[in-house]
């Protein structure tokens, strides 16, 4: 009994990431390697390097006292960003909920569920800046390019979601109800919005705040709100009416994370 | 027994089920033509073991799982051959009760329960909760039966096992079922609340005149509960008869000699690790 004991080996170690040590040498060999020929060809030109250092000074130093004197511009600006914010999440919310059905496999037939995810997948891949310079470029300047942009995305994301929760949740209760003889509609209330609805709202809001983000943003490409704003004070210099936007913008970031964070701790 | 019903003279059975098969997509054959017919209203409990069919056979009946072949005859009316519309109607006639119980856990006991009568509201009542009158009344009393009275308003996530296999039950009987299918309906649950679960089908069963059909894998509450028992094996129906005459041959017939010892897959050479281990003092 205790010879069959024996025979067996006494070590035993969790195989490592790479699997043996040449290949972990020649993985390390490779990110040198990499890093040695990306520096010497971005030609990072040194004095180039130095010149901009003063300047930043100089801009910061200009930035220093904000200017709030112009605070009905800002406000106007901030307005009209909060407002493509909710406005554009509202907006894709409602549109969201049929493309997450669409693009959920275990509810939507085969062909329609490949187009839906063939639409997620496309629209996904242009970050909302680009989308928005599409949208300036056919709409013109302004908060409607910017909606639509952050509509757009919206919809996009929270369908996604959506379509990755209802593929989540539970079937039994689906099976269930649908076993009673309830039609599509009723086992869609009564089964599945429940199983999804908290979570779906947490990611809504989630998409609120964020849009709120973006909505600072895509107004430097000419789509509305503060950040058409910004960079127009960029442009003519104001340094100190910048900074002045800037801080309001990082406070409203900053309210819009807190908000958001507490409206989802309540909705467990 | 006592509470044994007879159903004086019906024209046609209450439910006869021909040559029911079903093949999976994966080519796994699963019903290879069952036969059976229910013509009084009797708990009828189905045995064999893990991956003989019994979820399959009873899925097929109110088609969770779409037959390959066969006819389900429920008062006559095959089901196999209705459109959607139609086998919805025929769901409502079909209450169903799962191992798992299904209910929709953020929703509470009277809901869940009143979502057995989907099948006759609008979606828009349904959508508001507006249930007429005499089925809230009905779930009301159902709650009561099932022994949860004061319950509705708990959630459903809130409950314990048993509490929420009632649930289930009461939300299967507001359909005011032609027939009971129950899927293992007591595999998650202890012993002895497995037996008052059983004991309330059987009764429920005698009271509503309703049949009922059982995947189980206890034979002892099967041979206690039920009026009769099928036996199935790869597929198909190996043993028919009434409960008392479920003897060890047929036992050995419908589980085989092995299964009694051993899990079905193929055996394993375990015995050299297994003499290991007790050199090591590992088993117990
Ligand atoms: N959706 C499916 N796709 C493919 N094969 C399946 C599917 N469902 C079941 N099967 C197979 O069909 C056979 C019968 O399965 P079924 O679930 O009916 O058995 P069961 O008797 O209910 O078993 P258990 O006692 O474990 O619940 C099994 O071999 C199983 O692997
Ligand atoms: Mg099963």
């Amino acid at each position: 009994m205790m010879a069959a004991t024996a025979s067996y080996p006494r070590r035993w170690r969790a195989p490592g990431l790479f699997g043996s040590p040449g290949r972990r040498l020649a993985f390390w060999a490779v990110v040198l390697a990499y890093l040695a020929w990306s520096l010497s060809t971005l030609n990072i030109d040194t004095a180039r390097v130095l010149a901009g250092l003063p300047r930043a000074w100089t801009i910061l130093e200009r930035m220093v006292p904000p200017d709030f004197s112009r605070w009905h511009l800002l406000l106007t600006g901030m307005a009209e960003s909060i407002q493509i914010a909710i406005a554009a999440t509202i907006a894709g919310a409602v549109f969201s909920v049929p493309l997450g059905i669409a693009a959920a496999a275990n509810l939507s037939p085969r062909p329609l569920y490949l187009a839906a995810r063939a639409f997620i997948v496309v629209g996904r891949t242009f970050h909302e800046v680009i989308i928005a310079i599409f949208f300036v470029k056919l709409f013109g300047f302004g908060p409607v390019a910017g909606l639509l942009t952050l509509a757009f995305s919206s919809a996009i994301f929270l369908g996604k979601m959506l379509a990755e929760d209802i593929e989540n949740m539970k079937p039994g209760p689906v099976e269930a109800i649908r076993a009673t003889g309830a039609s599509f509609g009723q086992t869609f209330f009564y089964a599945v919005v429940p199983q999804v609805l908290v979570k779906t709202l947490g990611v809504l809001i989630y998409r609120l705040d964020s849009n709120l983000r973006h909505s600072t943003v895509i107004g430097i490409v000419g789509a509305g709100g503060i950040g058409q704003t910004l960079s127009a004070s960029f442009t003519r210099y104001d340094f100190d009416f910048a900074s002045a936007i800037l801080l309001t913008i990082a406070a409203m970031v900053a309210f819009g994370e807190w908000f958001s964070d507490w409206a989802r701790r309540r909705l467990r | 027994m006592a509470a044994e019903v007879q159903a004086a003279g019906r024209p046609r059975p209450l439910l006869a089920v021909e040559g029911l098969a079903k093949v999976y997509p994966t080519g796994k054959k699963a019903l290879g033509g069952v036969d059976i017919v229910i013509d009084r209203p009797q708990l009828v409990a189905v045995i064999g073991s893990s991956g003989a069919g019994k979820s399959t056979f009873i899925r097929c009946i109110n088609r969770l799982v779409e037959p390959t072949a066969g006819r389900v005859l429920l008062n006559g009316q095959d089901i196999v051959a209705l459109d959607r519309k139609g086998l919805r109607a025929a769901r409502r006639r079909i209450g169903m009760i799962f191992q798992e119980y299904n209910l929709v856990e953020r929703l509470s006991v009277m809901q869940n329960v009143l979502s057995g009568r989907l099948g006759y509201v609008g979606l828009l009542a349904a959508l508001r909760y507006r249930f007429p009158p005499q089925d809230i009344q009905a779930a009301f009393a159902l709650l009561d039966r099932v022994g949860l009275a004061g319950y509705h308003d708990r959630r459903a996530d809130a409950l314990s096992g048993g509490q929420r296999q009632r649930v289930g039950i009461a939300r299967a009987l507001m359909q005011r079922p032609d027939l009971l299918l129950l899927d293992e309906p007591t595999a998650s649950l202890d012993p002895k609340t497995s037996r008052q679960i059983m004991r309330l089908v059987r009764e429920l069963v005698a009271e509503r005149q309703t049949p009922a059909i059982i995947n189980i894998h206890d034979v002892a509450l099967a041979r206690a509960y039920a009026d009769r028992i099928i036996g199935m094996k790869d597929g198909l129906i190996v043993f028919d008869a009434e409960a008392g005459s479920l003897t060890e041959a047929a036992l050995t017939q419908i589980y085989g000699e092995e299964d009694w010892s051993s899990p079905q897959e193929e055996d394993e050479d375990i015995p050299a690790g297994a003499a290991a281990m007790a050199s090591l003092g590992m088993t117990s």
